[in-house]
């Protein structure tokens, strides 16, 4: 296979360090003859290095992290290649041998520690049993334990070894995790979005104890994550997968400085920046599932350089400034410059007139157990606030009051000064139309056996009763507006792209005109391209139709670039509010101060040669 | 090998393109094309052929005596004669239409009071699911066959009650398998959306929650069906059922057991078709059942739904 010589992977320096992880040629298929899922796989990893994998759902970076184990999801299968770790193929292995390999030297951590952790089982009894299954693995079982727990940082007493797994925190589960997969100090480590379900302190805590591990263990590790800005503080170099293949791999500082494939491009300008507001750019269009992918470059359909050829032809993976790029046009898309991301005015808000939404003393809870206490917000006309919070902070609750899903609140509720009822069944049609909420999750929000028109039209049916071509023309109107085309009226929700879906969702809260718009954590079910143009869109809504906005959120850098004021939510109670710029830059609660700090970060891109686009991702300072 | 790579044709939309509108053709249709799936139906089909064309292929009439008590089969006769000397083959060829469409009604009387039942219990809450889930279990305290057998001998062995007691005594277990299906997809945020709304219970339950339950209605209707059968032949075997002169499976069973050393093709041949007719229904409502849960789904397709689909949160 002549094609691999360039394309060995990120690490080209001259290798301080011996490779620990060599793939080359990695194929992994649908069935026995299906389309390839992965394909021209290629890369090593040096030890104590940790190579970051990133990409879309659907890019494929789990079936290659998987398949570095051996392993193939059921219907997929490892058609091709090699996975090398200390000079081993795993993939060359027998059954036997090569369960005897996993856990011991080559080890991984699951996305979900909860589900990943027998909750039946006692912490050490589970740590116990990842050392026993490898007989002289480890010498002194008791005395490792209690090693890997404090290089884990988790205190190492027997208490705690005692514990069951839902008497720990997630950061306590995830450590856990750690602590297994580093047992029985294996030379591959897989993190699989480790930290993906964490909050953002907990995440970062968690990070520095991976960062502390690999290096302290020498480990070649391989960590995939979707979020750049976690990948961008932890890895010396990065891969960034599209459709099935590596597009851009190289140093991480290189990679996300001056991206080069027009994707990275794309991807690292959808990144929202908690440092400064920034106009988002998504990419449009969605990835080729397999099967379906392009004869020429899978990006193709989406990218802005383009040309014939690159509709073609693969395109073949070329070594430009220290790194390899999988595009023909590299040099037209290194000439032009990267655009920095435009920077957004902050808008003042509208002088306080009456709000549109105000809240009082608002407490609410499930049974005995306390949710919110004593909320106290405003809702200027015309203006967005954010409502800021980590998991578990009353923030879900807090907009599950106001549109009156969560009946079992007390306090003061008025929209445009009358009160509201608790229940959204004892609330007029025309209260119901003029507050809209869109849902989180735009693959439970709409119900898959109706379709996008009858989804759109639905509300004008219940709230205004409008006949039926009234209602077509409209629901067709509304679709317009979130950049859809009158072609999804017939689809069905399973025909439609998570972005899609959620856009569909918004059209649908926007037909009933609304004044007041709630946006409970619209984005966080998609990805950053998807995110950036959703984010993009409810922007320019909110101020071309000047309605209210509440958007909930746990992503503090989203809140710059839509909202004019925060609300910041701890523990069900308000710690600390006012317009983004002065709490963002300049917070007075502690809280919201160690919040800031612990926000993965990533630099923005600048043009090419300047000192900013040099350095790349640095992790906060500690 | 980047250079060679293969060029993959964009891959035509899938054949489920015309039922995507109706999910439940395509669960039918995988379940078809299972092995368990195409047995079941074959039995079933080959049953339900034999009950149809039956009447308008039959050499005799059903009623007339044309050979002796309990003859051998020959030529002219091939299942030989009854007990009363009417011929066995005409009386099997006639017998069965009529035990399909009972348990086809007392099937969909089950299903529809079932799942109505169920869903009010799972949607509303409260006082009314209370008052139907006990009811459900008073109902299924008595077995399914003296629940029907006490309903016939309070208002005496009619057609219509039959099918009414049969149909009644299928709703509790429906509704139970509705409303935790219910229960599941009344927490639905689009439920929730209907509700902020400001749309009525019955139309949310209507519109809303009934589209999402045709999957476990179809497995329940296959599984009701099967029992539906049972029972109802059961009963004619009892004497409850048409009145004498008439053909019916389960009464032939009962009338020729006496005969059975003599020909015993009189009880076979109904028997027989009873138990492939229920054996082929409960098979393919397994396979269906099986396809939905995902058990016997193909690997790719599997793998393209988990893996490569959009990812939840």
């Amino acid at each position: 296979m002549p094609g691999h010589e360039h394309i060995r992977g990120p690490a080209l320096r001259p290798g301080e360090n011996e490779v620990r992880l060599d793939v080359r040629g990695l194929e992994v298929r649908l069935g026995q003859a299906g389309p390839d899922v992965v394909g021209d796989v290629s890369f090593t990893v040096e030890a104590g290095q940790v190579l970051g994998l990133v990409g879309e759902s659907g890019s494929g970076k789990t079936t290659v992290v998987l398949a570095l184990l051996g392993h193939a999801r059921r219907g997929l299968r490892i058609s091709s290649g090699e996975v090398r770790v200390d000079g081993v193929d795993l993939l060359r292995l027998p059954a036997a041998q090569l369960r005897a390999v996993r856990g011991a030297r080559v080890a991984y951590v699951p996305q979900d520690p909860s589900a990943a952790l027998n909750p039946a089982l006692r912490v050490g009894t589970q740590l116990k049993e990842a050392i026993r299954v490898h007989p002289g693995a480890v010498e002194d079982p008791d005395g490792r334990i209690r090693e890997v727990l404090q290089e884990a940082h988790l205190d190492s007493s027997p208490e705690l070894l005692r514990r069951y797994p839902h008497q720990l925190s997630g950061g306590q589960q995830q450590r856990v995790g750690l602590a297994m997969a580093f047992a029985c100090r294996p030379s591959l480590i897989v993190l699989d979005e480790p930290t993906t379900g964490l909050d953002v302190s907990t995440q970062r805590h968690v990070l520095d104890t991976i960062r502390s591990l690999c290096a302290a263990y020498g480990v070649a590790a391989v960590y995939v994550s979707h979020d750049l800005a976690v990948v961008g503080g932890l890895v010396s170099d990065v891969a960034v997968m599209y459709a099935g293949r590596i597009i851009e791999a190289g140093p991480t500082a290189r990679v996300f400085g001056e991206p080069l494939h027009p994707y990275s491009r794309g991807l690292l300008s959808a990144v929202p920046s908690p440092a400064q507001a920034t106009r988002l750019t998504g990419i449009d269009g969605q990835p080729p599932r397999p099967g379906r992918r392009p004869a020429g470059c899978s990006f193709a359909p989406r990218c802005g350089f383009a040309t014939e050829e690159c509709r073609s032809r693969q395109p073949e993976p070329v070594l430009i400034d220290a790194r390899t790029v999988r595009c023909a046009r590299v040099a037209q898309v290194r000439e032009s410059s990267t655009g920095v991301a435009a920077a957004l005015g902050h808008t003042v808000p509208a002088a306080e007139e009456v709000p549109v939404l105000s809240l009082r003393d608002v407490s609410a809870g499930y049974g005995r157990r306390p949710a919110l206490s004593g909320i106290d917000l405003n809702v200027p006309a015309e203006s967005c606030v954010a409502v800021v919070g980590e998991s578990g902070s009353g923030k879900t609750t807090l907009a599950r009051c106001i549109v009156g899903l969560h009946r079992n609140w007390t306090g003061d509720i008025r929209f445009e000064d009358a009160p509201l009822a608790a229940s959204a069944r004892d609330r007029p049609r025309q209260v119901l139309r003029r507050v809209q909420y869109v849902f989180q999750n735009p693959y439970t929000s709409l119900n898959p056996r109706k379709t996008v028109g009858q989804i759109v039209a639905q509300p004008l049916e219940e709230y205004l009763r409008l006949g039926h071509r009234e209602r077509s023309q409209r629901a067709a109107r509304a679709l317009a507006d979130v950049s859809l085309g009158a072609d999804f009226l017939p689809r069905y929700p399973d025909q439609l792209s998570g972005g899609e879906r959620q856009r569909v969702a918004i059209a649908r809260a926007l037909v009933a005109e609304p004044d007041l718009l709630i946006c409970d954590e619209v984005t966080s079910a998609l990805d950053v391209s998807v995110q950036a143009v959703i984010v993009e869109l409810l922007r320019g809504l909110q101020a071309d139709r000047r309605i209210a906005m509440i958007f909930i959120t746990h992503n503090l850098a989203l809140v710059r670039s839509i909202a004019q004021s925060v609300v910041v939510l701890r523990d069900g109670a308000v710690v600390e509010s006012g317009p983004v710029g002065q709490v963002l830059d300049h917070p007075v609660d502690p809280y919201t101060a160690r919040l800031m700090q612990d926000v993965p970060k990533l630099t923005r891109p600048g043009p090419p040669g300047t000192a900013q686009g040099a350095t790349a991702a640095e992790p906060a300072a500690p | 090998m980047t250079g060679t790579a293969p060029v993959i044709p964009p891959a035509a939309p899938p054949p489920a393109v015309l039922t995507r509108r109706h999910p439940w053709l395509s669960v039918l249709w995988s379940a078809v094309r299972t092995p368990r799936g195409a047995a079941g139906l074959t039995m079933a089909l080959l049953v339900v052929g034999v009950a149809v064309i039956g009447p308008a292929v039959s050499p005799h009439s059903p009623t007339d005596l044309v050979t002796l008590t309990f003859a051998k089969p020959s030529g002219q006769f091939p299942l030989g004669g009854d007990f009363l000397g009417r011929d066995v083959l005409s009386r099997v060829l006639n017998g069965g239409w009529l035990l399909l469409l009972m348990a086809l009604a007392a099937t969909a009387i089950g299903i529809v009071v079932g799942a109505a039942a169920g869903m009010s219990a799972a949607y509303l809450h409260g006082p009314p699911d209370g008052i139907i889930m006990r009811t459900v279990d008073v109902i299924l305290a008595f077995p399914q066959l003296v629940f029907a057998l006490l309903l016939l001998s309070l208002l005496g062995p009619k057609l219509w009650l039959i099918v009414l007691a049969v149909g009644l005594s299928h709703a509790p277990a429906v509704a139970r398998v509705i409303r935790s299906a219910t229960l599941d997809i009344a927490e639905r945020d689009y439920v929730k959306v209907a509700e902020l709304q400001g749309m009525r219970p019955a139309k949310v339950m209507a519109k809303e929650i009934l589209p999402n339950l045709v999957t476990p209605l179809m497995v329940e209707a296959g599984l009701r069906l099967t029992y539906s059968i049972v029972i109802i032949a059961g009963l004619a075997f009892l004497g409850f059922g048409q009145p004498p002169p008439a053909a019916n499976w389960g009464t032939m069973i009962n009338e020729n057991r006496i005969g059975l050393q003599l020909n015993p093709w009189a009880v076979i041949a109904p028997a027989v078709l009873i138990a492939l007719l229920t054996i082929g229904t409960n098979t393919f409502t397994d396979a269906v059942a099986r396809v939905t849960i995902g058990v016997d789904r193909r690997p790719e397709e599997a793998a393209l739904l988990d893996d490569l689909g959009p990812e939840q949160a």
